[in-house]
């Protein structure tokens, strides 16, 4: 291996056949077993039917059963309804303060990074914790305040409506700076002049966001929305802890029904035919998100 | 655009522009000094709530100010769950994942980067097929494998193993080291250095920013990853710090002032390391997110 090769000329490339694959073979044997494989072995096994005495061998029974069981449906729904209100409310609200972050009038920049910002290093076991601690519908800090402004107290987490919203509040606290972070990233790739010219041609600051800014950050928006909408769709930690899937149903996920089919019922056929469902969906989204936003790339 | 060429580089700013941006900038402010508190306003009351008795957290007037039970509520998280244990379980793994997955994915990364061989596009564009495939996809085979097949249950490579494989590490790492000069390491060739010497002390010192972000990122989603430890590590001592905690969260008898110290203690030092390497931190995040 360690053969040094005969004079060549320095600017090729070095033909040296074994390097390269030692370099890659430890990482190629875990990305093979725990990645690559689990992959395919996940899809054969949404065709097989594991609840305890059923015949062995392969067929359609799991996906027959996830388009008529309700549970999914409701799973589904709660999925698809956070993900339409909390995208794109994240998604204005992270542009707005890129744009906040970025301007050369504000003042204490590092104190105004550091609150936005900081929510990001804060693991979702630990912001599930203390959300469901503040939106505690009896004693919870959030009740004090809205009594304490003269609004009537509200049962956060035994609702549906309610409890959505502390989800969806949830999440945006927590990643509204991760995505600033990279719009942020993207704001300062737009060339200065290009807003000086704007400026020179008389645009107002409203009319150079949405006709220059915007559109010159649309891939890295687009990179942000897909982003977003596979992490929304496999939404866990936060419905787990905050609402328990509650009340009853209504703010159970894609991500707690696996689990609950997958690790409580031990039903892995079924659940690996919701695993594929969301990736289906992740497929179909991204898919629709690069045809609609992605014109030019 | 402009057809102004003659427009000096630097323009003063006139008399109007500059009282137009001091209105602008009093908005701005007004706008996001109230959306920073709000923003600010859980992580403080995580933190004053860590050190007041629960008779305190649920009064009708809740504190929001430092107390002085911070100890009695640690003691009580003790008691409720082996915190400390879960928290030598999270240290353990966290780090050991971290540095093993900086050397796999730099290892792969600067192959991918710096060597034409049969094979690397193939087995590139395989790993770039799966960037976009949820993890719920793998979850339920991995467990079969490392729960039921290898028996890893509650051992900490259960957890660290399967989360080797990401696949974001290696796309991070070999734009890295594409920016390596190829001249660099061939004078290194040149000079009788081996493929691995290469690789070690020439190549991997000049990425050593873009390692030091990845390394942060590593960290910290090993530190607070959930679903994967909690459907691995079924005894308690085992447990790591979020799965301890999360464990306590739906208790109908628990004591809140502790799990706000089990927060706080799992947060505090990446606030503290997130003032201290902002810029790292935002590199990473920005860097695995920005290509060309």
């Amino acid at each position: 291996m360690t053969t040094v090769p005969p004079p060549a000329p320095p600017r090729r490339r070095p033909r040296v056949p074994l390097a390269p694959y030692l370099f890659i073979l430890p990482y190629l044997l875990i990305f093979a077993t725990f990645w690559a494989w689990p992959i395919v072995s996940s899809f054969l096994m949404s065709f097989k039917d594991s609840r305890l005495g059923a015949a062995a061998g392969y067929g359609l029974s799991n996906w027959q059963r996830l388009l008529t069981d309700e549970f999914f449906r409701t799973a589904l729904k709660n999925t698809v309804i956070i993900l339409v209100i909390q995208v794109p409310l994240m998604l204005s609200l992270a542009t707005t303060l890129a744009v906040a972050l970025n301007s050369r009038l504000l003042r204490a920049r590092g104190l105004f990074r550091f609150a936005f910002f900081a929510p990001l290093v804060v693991g979702t076991v630990a912001y599930s914790a203390v959300f469901r601690l503040l939106f505690n519908g009896e004693f919870g800090i959030v009740n004090r305040a809205l009594t304490g402004v003269g609004l009537p107290e509200v049962d956060w987490l035994n609702q549906p409506v309610p409890a959505m919203a502390v989800i969806i509040l949830a999440m945006t606290w927590r990643w509204t700076g991760y995505n600033a972070i990279i719009l942020l990233a993207g704001l300062q790739g737009i060339p200065e002049d290009v807003y000086e010219a704007a400026a020179i041609d008389g645009a107002t600051p409203w009319q150079q966001f949405w006709k220059m800014t915007l559109p010159l950050l649309r891939p890295t928006l687009l990179f942000c929305l897909v982003l977003s909408v596979i992490g929304t769709l496999q939404l866990f930690t936060e419905p787990a802890l905050i609402t328990n899937s509650g009340p009853g149903n209504a703010t159970m996920t894609l991500g707690t029904y696996l689990y609950q089919q997958g690790f409580r019922s031990f039903n892995f056929g079924y659940a690996s035919a919701i695993a594929y469902a969301v990736a289906a969906l992740a497929a179909i989204f991204s898919f629709a998100q690069l045809r609609l936003f992605g014109r030019d790339s | 655009m402009t057809t102004l060429e003659s427009t000096p580089p630097v323009t003063r700013p006139s008399r109007g522009k500059a009282a137009r941006d001091r209105t602008s900038a009093i908005w701005l402010h007004v706008a996001l000094i109230p959306l920073a508190l709000l923003f600010l306003a859980p992580l403080w009351m995580m933190l004053v709530f860590a050190t007041h008795p629960e008779t305190a957290i649920f009064s009708p007037n809740p504190p929001l100010w430092f107390g002085g039970a911070f100890k009695e509520n640690f003691d009580g998280l003790q008691a409720d769950t082996n915190f400390i244990r879960a928290l030598g379980n999270s240290t353990v793994i966290s780090v050991a994942y971290t540095l093993l997955s900086m050397l796999l994915t730099s290892l792969a990364g600067f192959a991918f980067a710096k060597y034409n061989f049969p094979g690397r596009n193939i087995l590139f564009g395989l790993i770039l097929a799966t960037l976009t495939i949820p993890t719920f996809v793998t979850i339920i085979p991995q467990f079969i494998l490392v729960a039921r097949d290898l028996k890893m249950s509650n051992t900490f490579q259960a957890v660290i193993l399967p989360t080797l494989a990401n696949t974001i590490g290696i796309f991070y790492m070999r734009q890295a080291f594409q920016t390596v000069p190829d001249d660099l390491l061939a004078a290194a060739r040149i000079d009788g250095a081996s493929e691995p010497r290469i690789f070690w002390q020439i190549a991997l010192p000049v990425v050593r920013p873009a390692l030091a972000a990845l390394a942060i990122l590593l960290f910290l989603a090993s530190w607070n990853d959930y679903l994967w430890p909690l459907i691995v590590l079924t005894q308690k001592d085992s447990y790591t710090m979020p799965v301890a905690l999360g464990t306590l969260v739906g208790l109908t008898r628990v004591s809140w002032g502790g799990i706000m110290v089990g927060t706080a203690i799992a947060t505090v030092p990446f606030l503290a390391l997130f003032l201290a390497l902002q810029r790292h931190f935002v590199a990473g995040i920005a860097g695995g997110a920005v290509k060309d």
